[in-house]
């Protein structure tokens, strides 16, 4: 105990961050899409994101995997700045876990080959520890029983849970989440969302794209909101939604609420 | 899990729109990301380059600045360092457009052409009014009216040419035209066939479709060519003409119903129960709600088939029929203009004019398709 | 009961209103007129041809021919009979038409793969031939390669010779700096872009690093000898023939002799594909122990090369290859491929090429975005995900249009006739008809043949998309 308490100090604030993004513009083309983002997510949190279509949220969570390149500013995920480094780039794609909104499940491969893909060929652990890992991860968003049939066969829930179970296998330490229940059937989104839960209960790292606000207020320590590229609102839960500040939130707020 | 102080931010005044960074955007990005990605792409840029300037000047020289434009025989062609021989095409236009077709009669075959012309552009203009009326001009009345023009009637005052004096440009546009003009119906009706519910029919029209098109087009001409004659009365005796035209209607026929078929597939079981439910009987129903649609659907491929059948003309000088091609083979080997460059220059004409042809035809399908694909989405 | 009740009390239909009823009378009268047409035209072709005095059977079959044909893959000369000529004739068709093949799946990918690429200059490129290719007959270009390209050749005299090309080991102190230069350039390139900061610095990089890039290989390439100027330092030489001769009567190329010990060296191939075979098995069990990759296709290709190279050295080099000289005004010796052949191999192969492009770009399309970026968000590269999910959908796409490309380049080799290469529609349906008259039968032979080829090319291919297909709802 006493060791990890003369942790040197800079060193735990370095870890206490998952990840930085400190002053990230992005354009497409003469589209100002990302401005001036700055956002610091703890080790451990859960933040949910919102906001109108088209603000910008899908774009800012898939900057801090590189699916999509910024151009100014940082980003610094568990102490790795993001750059055009290759390797840079697999270490944090290794830790960080992504869900879709439209899964994204590749359909030649079994439900089984989907989740064991990226450990064998990226963390090159055994087939047969990585088949163990995966049915454990499959058990674990209760399709165990799923594991041989192919992406096509499931239905949108059970894809789902499929997607979260393939990001689980990689170990990543943050996960992100872009909009995972609006492609699903009402009575499907409550299965993910259990999912979901049942993970931030966990202490894993969450970076949300969803509407879903009771998931928000159940376990979100911050819902940030969004509007036409920058962060305009932040705040816990209870406190967001009671009492919105900005303009814009309220307005948000009131049209997708009320 | 600990409490955690969670920090508020409520942002007070927007933050800029600015314009991109010089390096994000525009020409220097263009550059970064297509010419210069990565060492691979570097030297690709760089072996492009290299060879657009190393092949520019000689073609420049050989096409334009060396080449010959006005010579009345091949004497100014076979010079050493002469280029392309235009004055070969110039002189032999006439005989690439209608070959040995009398001379005074060449009206009869522009008026042909031109009437084509103003038909196909009104067919394939996109939103073009009353395309019915266009289509029973194109389908019924026009190849009429051409067979009369251009074969002769007495009747009407027009001294005969016979076909054996037909050929060049003209005749492969007659070969083309026939192929299109009856491979739609028959397209769409081997099409029905081989989704009728009946298993006679499916069974012959399945036959027809994959017996056809599992064979060179060029057998389907040897066919057409000897064995149509021994098939029919002797005292028919089809015209040298006629058969391969025969042939090149089957053989387009077949491929046309598989691209029919498939738009038929593509129209939802829902359209066939509506039309049933309105009380419509087969045809009615084919003829009003599911060929306008599934025809529509396939215009694409059906001037996909179109650009086959054109470059496929070309094959009908197996049986000894002389079009354009045939035509450019033969001045080619004209011993008045012999030499070195006519060959190229005689194929590059040739070729210049087929790709004018068919990449329009394509650019068309191509647009087509875009607009299909935004009238879907709306 | 209700079902009783309703056949009891079922109304007469008048007939000619009874669907079924239709349907069996559609059907009659279809079959009706086909049959009548068809023996309408048996009939008159029976009459005509014993009018023409046409023979109706197969004994042409086995009479002798009469005449030569150049190029022959069975013994076969004049005395032979109009049967041998029609196997000659085939033969020749499924040789062009499969090599033909192989050389348009090459390009035609590799043209696919440059059309989707981001280089520009690529991407030009594969766009044009395409473009260009397919939308020029086939037969005009056939007569281009023939008429303008090849028949235009110098005669045997004046032949075009390749000059040999042979790879020599550089001298020490020349190596020594060719792989300074060369890893010099390579890792001044990397730390020019590892320092890269801001977008400015980063373009200035990366056209650093290609120069870095192009500079080792050149290096590499050449030896320093271009460097220093030692005579003789370079690695490559280009000395006098090697054997290979273009001219008007075609391609001429050495011949390989296969001494005794040869069987040592395919001994040595069949052992390194058996290895490589067990090498993959191993491979596959210790991937399932310890997680450990093994480079698979690079050990599998140097067992399958290797072992048999090794085993023609031991064995002395039992293969010879029999030069073609020039003795008077024509060549002796060597293999002769007909410029009929080249011409059509060509035109085939780059027609066929431009459309195989096509579907292999159309195939990788079709694989949606997402599937890229979830791979990338799995942590694989732009290599894996290339080969283990983009490749394998787009696959299913491209297989079967691929096979009607092959389909197709199999029948356009019939326009062989135009250009006299003696493949089955010229030797058969051309020579063979004209001298014997029996049209109906060497017509009937030649489709059947084709058919043959087609239906089962695509019934395999059916079969094989029932197989591989994954479950879909
Ligand atoms: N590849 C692209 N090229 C150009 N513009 C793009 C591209 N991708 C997104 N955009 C634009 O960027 C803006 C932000 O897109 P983004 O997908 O991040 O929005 P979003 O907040 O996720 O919206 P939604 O709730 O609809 O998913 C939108 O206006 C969109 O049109
Ligand atoms: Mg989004």
């Amino acid at each position: 105990m006493a060791a990890i308490a003369q942790e040197p100090a800079q060193e735990s604030a370095h870890e206490a961050a998952a990840i930085e993004m400190i002053g990230v513009n992005k354009w497409y083309g003469q589209f100002h899409v990302l401005r001036d983002i700055n956002l610091v997510v703890g080790q451990g949190e859960r933040i949910v994101i919102c906001g109108p279509s088209g603000s910008g949220k899908s774009t800012l969570i898939r900057c801090v995997n590189r699916l999509e390149e910024h151009q100014s500013g940082r980003i610094i995920v568990r102490g790795v700045e993001l750059t055009n480094d290759l390797r840079k780039i697999d270490e944090i794609r290794r830790d960080v876990g992504m869900v879709f909104q439209n899964f994204n499940l590749f359909p030649h491969l079994s439900i089984l080959e989907n989740c064991t893909l990226a450990p064998i060929w990226v963390r090159k652990m055994p087939r047969r520890e990585a088949e163990d890992l995966a049915m454990h991860y499959l058990a674990r968003v209760k399709i165990p029983e799923q594991a041989h049939k192919y992406p096509g066969q499931l239905s949108g829930g059970q894809q789902q849970r499929v997607a979260i179970a393939r990001a689980l296998c990689m170990n990543p330490r943050i996960m992100l989440f872009d909009e995972p229940t609006s492609a699903l059937d009402p009575e499907m989104v409550k299965e993910v969302l259990d999912t979901m839960v049942a993970l931030a209960r966990d202490g894993m790292t969450m970076l949300c794209v969803t509407h879903e606000m009771n998931f928000a207020k159940q376990v979100a320590d911050r819902v940030i909101f969004m509007d036409r590229g920058e962060i305009v609102e932040a705040n816990a839960p209870e406190p967001f939604f009671a009492n919105p500040q900005h303009e814009r939130t309220k307005l948000f707020l009131s049209q997708i609420l009320g | 899990m600990a409490e955690r102080t969670t920090p508020s931010f409520l942002r007070t005044e927007p933050s800029p729109v600015l314009p991109p960074p010089v390096f994000a955007g525009g020409a220097v990005k263009w550059v970064r990301e297509n010419m210069l990605a990565g060492p691979g792409s570097a030297l690709f840029t760089l072996v492009g380059l290299a060879f657009i300037v190393w092949a520019t000047p000689g073609l420049v020289r050989h096409l334009i600045l060396d080449a010959v434009w006005t010579s009345p025989d091949g004497v100014a062609c076979r010079a050493p360092g002469a280029g392309a021989c235009w004055s070969f095409i110039a002189r032999k236009l006439e005989f690439f457009l209608y070959a040995s077709y009398p001379r005074d009669m060449v009206w009869r075959v522009n008026l042909c052409l031109a009437m084509g012309a103003v038909l196909a552009v009104w067919l394939l203009w996109p939103g073009a009014a009353r395309k019915g009326l266009g289509a029973a001009l194109f389908f019924i009345v026009y190849p009429v009216a051409a067979l009369v023009l251009l074969h002769g009637s007495e009747a009407l005052g027009l001294p005969k040419a016979p076909t054996d004096l037909w050929g060049g440009i003209f005749l492969s546009m007659i070969v083309a035209t026939v192929g299109i003009v009856f491979s739609l119906p028959g397209g769409v009706l081997l099409a029905l066939g081989r989704r009728s519910r009946l298993p006679v029919v499916r069974f012959f029209a399945t036959l027809f479709i994959e017996f056809v098109r599992g064979v060179p087009f060029i057998t389907v001409l040897f066919m057409a060519n000897t064995m149509l004659p021994l098939f029919v009365p002797a005292s028919w005796s089809p015209d040298r003409l006629v058969r391969p035209l025969v042939g090149v209607s089957l053989f387009a026929s077949a491929y046309m119903a598989e691209v029919v078929r498939a738009g038929l597939q593509a129209i939802p079981r829902g359209q066939t129960e509506g039309a049933m439910a309105l009380g419509l009987s087969y045809w009615k129903m084919m003829r009003l709600i599911i060929l306008p649609q599934a025809l529509t659907v396939v215009i694409p491929g059906i001037v996909g088939i179109f650009i086959g059948l054109f470059k496929d003309t070309t094959l009908v000088a197996v049986v000894g029929i002389p079009d354009f091609l045939r035509t450019v083979e033969t001045a080619r080997l004209d011993p008045a203009w012999a030499g070195p460059t006519i060959s190229t220059t005689g194929y590059l004409f040739a070729g210049a004019f087929y790709w004018v042809f068919c990449f329009g035809m394509s650019r068309y399908s191509l647009m087509m398709e875009r607009r299909l694909a935004a009238g879907r989405k709306r | 009961m209700s079902g009783g009740e309703q056949g009891a009390a079922r109304p007469q239909v008048p007939l000619l209103h009874d669907p079924r009823f239709r349907g069996i009378l559609a059907q009659a009268l279809t079959a009706l007129v086909v049959i009548s047409l068809i023996w309408a035209a048996v009939d008159n072709a029976a009459t005509n041809m014993r009018a023409r005095g046409i023979p109706t059977n197969f004994d042409f079959w086995d009479r002798t021919s009469g005449f030569d044909v150049n190029q022959t893959l069975i013994a076969y000369s004049a005395i032979s009979t109009y049967g041998q000529a029609f196997w000659v004739g085939l033969l020749n068709t499924l040789l062009v038409a499969g090599i033909g093949i192989v050389f348009a799946t090459l390009l035609g990918f590799l043209l696919g793969v440059m059309r989707l690429s981001a280089n520009w200059a690529a991407r030009s490129f594969a766009a044009i031939y395409v473009e260009t290719l397919r939308n020029v007959p086939l037969l005009l270009q056939l007569l281009f390669w023939y008429n303008a390209i090849l028949t235009p050749l110098p005669a045997p005299r004046a032949s075009l010779g390749m000059p040999s090309v042979t790879l020599t080991w550089p001298d020490a102190p020349s190596f020594a700096l060719a792989l300074a230069a060369a890893g010099g350039a390579f890792f001044a390139a990397r730390f020019a872009r590892s320092r890269a900061e801001d977008d400015a610095r980063e373009l200035l990089a990366s056209v650093g690093a290609a120069l870095g890039w192009i500079v080792a290989l050149v290096a590499l390439l050449f030896g320093a000898s271009v460097f220093i100027g030692a005579p003789g330092g370079g690695v490559l030489h280009w000395g006098g023939p090697a054997g290979v001769y273009l001219n008007n009567r075609g391609l001429l190329l050495p011949d390989p002799r296969f001494g005794p010990g040869f069987e040592w060296v395919m001994a040595a191939l069949a052992l390194g594909v058996a290895l490589s075979l067990a090498f993959g098995i191993w491979a596959r069990r210790r991937q399932a122990l310890s997680g450990a990759q093994s480079p698979l296709a690079l050990v599998s290709l140097a067992l399958i090369l290797g072992l048999p190279l090794l085993a023609f050295f031991a064995a002395g080099g039992p293969v010879t290859l029999e030069y073609p000289v020039l003795r008077g005004f024509n060549f002796q010796g060597g293999v002769r491929v007909l410029p009929e052949f080249v011409a059509l191999l060509l035109g085939l192969s780059l027609y066929t090429a431009a459309f195989i492009a096509e579907e292999v770009r159309a195939g990788v399309q079709s694989v949606a975005r997402g599937q890229t970026e979830a791979a990338h968000a799995l942590g694989l590269r732009a290599a894996p995900t290339l080969r283990l999910v983009v490749l394998p959908q787009a696959m299913r796409v491209i297989l079967p249009p691929l096979t009607s490309q092959y389909l197709n380049l199999t029948k356009n080799s019939s326009l062989a006739v135009f250009i006299g290469y003696p493949d089955l529609v010229q030797v058969f349906m051309g020579t063979v008809l004209n001298q014997t008259g029996a049209a109906v039968q060497v017509i009937a032979v030649t489709m059947a043949v084709y058919l043959t080829i087609s239906l089962a090319t695509s019934g395999l291919m059916a079969l094989y998309a029932r197989r591989t297909a994954w479950a879909e709802r």
